[in-house]
């Protein structure tokens, strides 16, 4: 087990290595000077000189990069552009609504897309599976915009039973925090689960497709014993890692989402600093979003290999 | 005609997109205005009998816009899905068939992958002029990783197989094993493949565009239209909602299409989906 785990952890350095190697990339093969970038729209040449040396970017490409691989190992993601603060603190001013959001809309859409998943897997080939994969398809086809203003202008507008945007943080009292966060999560989360309903469907019927499932069912078991003491334990590995990969997905959507609600969380976070060109924020957004998605997977992976003895990679 | 009754997506999902496809390609016949100049005595009317789905804030006529942006969203999928399918197909190709190259592409892969597509797409935006060629490349990127994968699995599986192993024995040079032998195998898994990629391409574009880092803002986009719209979604709704449904009807005729088309291909995996 030891051994298990130190290889599982020992396999994100690559994954996290090729992240900061595409970042660093993606500032200094992009067509323009990165110093000219750094500096802003206004820069004279004498500030673009500045920002030339106080960064480095006057040395080789690979100095560079080591330098500032290391500073990231330290802790340190470079200073914003705009506000000359630190990007790590202007992340983590920004954490609460987007850990909010994604948290909210996770759990909405796994509420709703695991019954309905198994239900559809169960019936397969029934109205019942058609009904459930039928609205699925026009769920995750819908894009979230559409669903967010729609429900606004239904919810907001002319019913006036919650707020049209914005956030207020939980310290401020959790009814108005509740009301802000329903409709964003509502509009992301419909999407997300009509892609897990569809992931949990496939995996189920692999499932009940096995041996096991059939001696069960020959030996008289109730189908609520076989569906859910054999079926569903033995899918659930398969589901909670395609959640898990799902995530980058979410990640997506909540930066759209917020935009739609003007909830000030780490997607709006990105897209200002995309307008005032901060580069250092942006690439910070990336790798702090990155580095989330690895550490959750490799979460998922290291909780499954307690629980399920067969897991051994 | 039978064979389609079967597979009644493939008709469904068809038909749709057909549509869609149409009105796209006949915008410039069928547009009632021209989508570009403004009009600013027009502006914000809802939707009436000269201006079907209203004005926009520049009284330009949302109708036409909308049928203009579809050719945006239509090139921006073809593009998409064949970039994507033509560099991840060729690597996914080697790394499946090179095991030194293998651990190493893969690798990178993985980081790729760890990356929200979005942000990926966003960050290279903003680095990049604006242009239609900027955005395919920005959503081409992101979606490489998942084609490199689906094409290294088939060819892991299939090199192993009797009539590869007899080719390469009998003395078959390498790109005839890879492009006569492998290639043909990975054609079903491949097309399904790209109608997904093509639905979530136009649905990223209109996502840029929306972020406003999308195509350029005088390009009428899908994308472009509705950003413009959303700062008088509580007077004039219509500026986002004609343009998001016809968004949400593309993308879904091409994942239904792209179901039918798997059904039809692989009714093994059908049977399971």
């Amino acid at each position: 087990m030891p051994g298990f785990i130190a290889r599982r952890v020992l396999a994100t350095i690559p994954v996290m290595l090729v992240v900061a190697v595409v970042v660093f990339l993606l500032l200094h093969l992009s067509p323009g000077d990165p110093a000219a970038i750094i500096a802003g729209d206004n820069a004279t040449d004498a500030d673009i000189e500045r920002v030339r040396a106080s960064l480095g970017l006057d040395r080789p490409l690979v100095e560079q990069f080591a330098l500032w691989l290391g500073g990231l190992l330290h802790g340190d993601f470079g200073v914003s552009v705009f506000s000359k603060v630190p990007v790590l603190s202007l992340i983590a001013q920004r954490l609460e609504p987007t850990a909010a959001l994604a948290l909210t809309t996770m759990v909405f859409a796994v509420l709703v897309a695991l019954p309905l998943g198994i239900i559809a897997a169960w019936k397969a080939g029934t109205w019942i599976d058609h009904a459930v994969m039928g609205v699925a398809v026009f769920a995750f086809s819908a894009p979230v915009f559409l669903i967010g203003y729609a429900l606004v202008y239904q919810f907001a507008r002319q019913w006036r039973m919650l707020p049209v945007q914005g956030y207020t943080p939980l310290a401020q009292g959790f009814t108005s925090f509740w009301q802000h966060l329903v409709l964003p999560a509502l509009s992301l989360g419909l999407i997300f689960a009509a892609l897990l309903a569809r992931m949990t469907r496939s995996t189920m019927l692999d499932v009940l497709n096995e041996d096991y499932i059939r001696t069960a069912r020959a030996k008289g078991l109730a189908p609520r014993a076989v569906l859910l003491r054999h079926a569903l334990k033995n899918a659930s590995v398969p589901i909670v890692t395609t959640i898990g990969l799902g995530i980058a997905l979410l990640i997506g959507g909540v930066v759209v989402t917020e935009s739609v609600f003007a909830i000030p969380g780490i997607g709006r976070l990105t897209i200002e600093a995309v307008t005032q060109r901060d580069y250092p924020v942006i690439q910070g957004v990336i790798l702090v979003a990155s580095f989330v998605y690895v550490l959750i997977n490799l979460a998922i992976d290291l909780a499954y290999a307690f629980l399920d003895p067969r897991i051994r990679y | 005609m039978k064979q389609l009754r079967r597979h009644p997506r493939i008709v469904f999902g068809g038909t749709l997109l057909g549509v869609l496809v149409l009105l796209s390609l006949l915008a410039p016949w069928i547009a009632p205005y021209d989508p570009i100049p403004l009009n600013v005595a027009q502006r914000l009317r809802p939707p009436n009998a000269a201006h079907w789905f209203g004005t926009d804030a520049y009284g330009r006529d949302v109708l036409s816009r909308t049928l203009w942006g579809g050719r945006i969203s239509l090139l921006i999928a073809v593009a998409v899905s064949l970039a994507s399918m033509v560099i991840g197909g060729t690597i996914g190709l080697l790394a499946g068939y090179f095991r030194a190259l293998d651990a190493v592409v893969m690798r990178v892969m993985d980081g790729l992958m760890a990356i929200p597509g979005i942000l990926l797409a966003v960050a290279m935006l903003s680095l990049s002029k604006a242009s239609v060629q900027t955005v395919i490349v920005a959503i081409t990127i992101p979606e490489i990783p998942r084609v490199v994968r689906l094409m290294r699995a088939v060819v892991l599986s299939i090199r192993e197989q009797t009539f590869v192993q007899g080719a390469i024995a009998s003395g078959s040079r390498l790109p005839r094993i890879l492009l006569r032998h492998i290639l043909p195998n990975a054609v079903t898994p491949m097309t399904v493949q790209a109608t997904y990629i093509a639905a979530s391409a136009v649905l990223i574009e209109a996502y840029l565009g929306f972020l406003g880092v999308g195509t350029p803002p005088e390009i009428p986009s899908w994308g472009n239209i509705i950003a413009d719209g959303r700062n008088f979604i509580m007077l004039a709704i219509w500026n986002v909602m004609f343009p998001g449904v016809f968004l949400g009807i593309m993308v879904l005729s091409i994942n239904v299409l792209g179901d039918g088309v798997r059904d039809l291909l692989d009714p093994r995996i059908a049977r399971r989906m």
